[in-house]
C-alpha cells in the first residue's frame, strides 16, 4: 500500500462558499480517494451533495482555464491542485476569485476583465491587407522572443484575482490585459502601436503596478506579467522621449 | 476624455515616471556617500562642531548636498502623489499642485539647510 495513504483522512472537510455578495461558507464532508483534485472535491459535493452549487469548469485538465478559485486564500486552478497539497494545511477552503463580483457560490462575473483586454488594445491592428503575402517574423528576433515569453496566456483570470493593485484601483486594467498589450507591442506587423501605448499608460495602466509580483508568483503558466508590464513602462517611456507619443 | 488630453496625461505620467527613476538612482548614490561619511568620517563622536568642520567652505560638499536635496525634492513629491491616489482616492490637478508645493517647500527648506552648512 503506498505510504501517503496511510496519513490520508478517509473525509475532507470543506468549506465552500455560497451566495453571491452576500452569503457563507458551508461545510461538506467529501470523500477521499488517490489523487484527488480540487475540482473532484467541487464537482463530488454538487453531483452527490448539493446540486444547487454553481461552479465554472470544462476541460479539467488544465488547458482552459475555467476553474480558477480561491483554495485556502490563494487563486489557483482547481483541476491541477492536488488535495493532498492544500489538505496538509488542515481544512480546505474554497472560494470565488477575488477581485470579480459573485455571480453565484463559486462562479464570477468576468466582464470588467475581459473588457480591459479591449481597453488595453489586446487586438491585434493588421497593417497587410488580406491579400498580401504572409509577414516574416524570425524565431530569433529580440522582439519575436518577448513576445513568445508572455504569449500563452488563456486569461483563466488567476492573476487579476491575485493583484492588490487591482483591488485598490478598480480602473486598473490588470496584468492579464497588460501582458496582452506587450505581446501585441513586440508585433511587428501591428499598427495600433500608439493608441496602444496611450491605452495601458498612466494611473489605470503600466504605471499603476508596484511590482509586487503576486500575478508572477500565482500564474499557473508560469508567465510573469511584471516584466510585460516593466516592459510597456519602457516602451511608453521610450515613446515619450521619443517625440512618437 | 478627448484623445489629445488623454495623449497629454500619459506624456506628464511618463516624464513623472522617468524622473522618478533618474532620481532615484542620484539618491542610491548620494544615500551611500552620506551614510559612508557619517560611518567613517566622524572621529570625535556625531558633533556639529565636526559636521561643520568637514563642510565649512567646501564647494564639493555644497554641490553633493545640493544634489541631494534637488533629487529629494523631485522623487518623493511624485511618490507621495501616487500614494495619496491609492489611499486617500484624491487625484487631479489640485493633487498635482499640493504635491508640486510640497516639492517646493523641500527643495527651499533643503537649499537653506545646505547654504548654512557652507557658509
Amino acid at each position: 500500500m503506498p505510504s501517503n495513504l496511510a496519513v490520508q483522512p478517509a473525509m475532507h472537510s470543506v468549506r465552500v462558499w455560497r451566495g453571491t455578495g452576500e452569503g457563507a461558507f458551508r461545510r461538506y464532508d467529501v470523500p477521499a480517494s488517490q489523487n484527488q483534485t480540487v475540482l473532484d472535491l467541487v464537482t463530488y459535493i454538487q453531483r452527490v451533495l448539493d446540486p444547487s452549487l454553481s461552479y465554472r469548469f470544462a476541460c479539467r485538465v488544465g488547458m482552459c482555464g475555467s476553474c480558477a478559485m480561491t483554495v485556502n486564500g490563494r487563486p489557483r486552478w482547481t483541476c491541477r491542485t492536488h488535495v493532498a497539497k492544500v489538505a496538509a494545511e488542515g481544512e480546505i477552503v474554497i472560494a470565488p476569485l477575488a477581485n470579480m463580483p459573485v455571480v453565484k457560490d463559486l462562479a464570477v462575473d468576468m466582464r470588467a476583465f475581459f473588457d480591459k483586454w479591449a481597453l488595453a488594445k489586446g487586438a491585434f491592428a493588421p497593417s497587410d491587407d488580406a491579400t498580401a503575402d504572409f509577414a516574416v517574423v524570425a524565431p530569433g528576433s529580440p522582439e519575436r522572443r518577448e513576445a513568445d515569453a508572455a504569449i500563452e496566456c488563456i486569461g483563466c483570470g488567476v492573476c487579476y484575482a491575485a493583484c492588490d493593485v487591482v483591488a485598490w484601483n478598480p480602473d486598473y486594467l490588470g496584468p492579464a490585459a497588460l501582458n496582452r498589450a506587450w505581446t501585441l507591442v513586440n508585433d511587428v506587423r501591428d499598427r495600433g502601436q500608439s493608441e496602444r501605448l496611450l491605452a495601458v499608460a498612466g494611473d489605470a495602466g503600466c504605471h499603476a503596478c508596484h511590482s509586487h509580483e503576486s500575478c508572477r508568483t500565482y500564474c499557473p503558466k508560469s508567465l510573469n506579467p511584471t516584466a510585460s508590464i516593466a516592459g510597456l513602462k519602457r516602451a511608453v517611456a521610450r515613446a515619450v522621449v521619443g517625440g512618437t507619443l | 476624455m478627448t484623445d489629445a488630453r488623454t495623449a497629454s496625461q500619459v506624456r506628464f505620467e511618463a516624464r513623472l515616471w522617468l524622473a522618478q527613476r533618474a532620481s532615484a538612482m542620484v539618491l542610491a548614490l548620494c544615500v551611500v556617500v552620506h551614510l559612508a561619511t557619517i560611518v567613517l568620517a566622524v572621529r570625535g563622536g556625531l558633533s556639529a562642531a565636526e559636521i561643520l568642520e568637514r563642510t565649512r567652505g567646501s564647494v564639493a560638499w555644497l554641490f553633493f548636498y545640493a544634489l541631494f536635496i534637488a533629487a529629494v525634492a523631485v522623487h518623493a513629491p511624485i511618490g507621495l502623489r501616487t500614494i495619496i491616489a491609492e489611499w486617500l482616492g484624491w487625484r487631479g490637478r489640485s493633487l498635482d499642485l499640493a504635491v508640486a508645493l510640497f516639492a517646493v517647500l523641500i527643495a527651499a527648506a533643503g537649499l537653506r539647510t545646505v547654504l548654512g552648512l557652507y557658509a
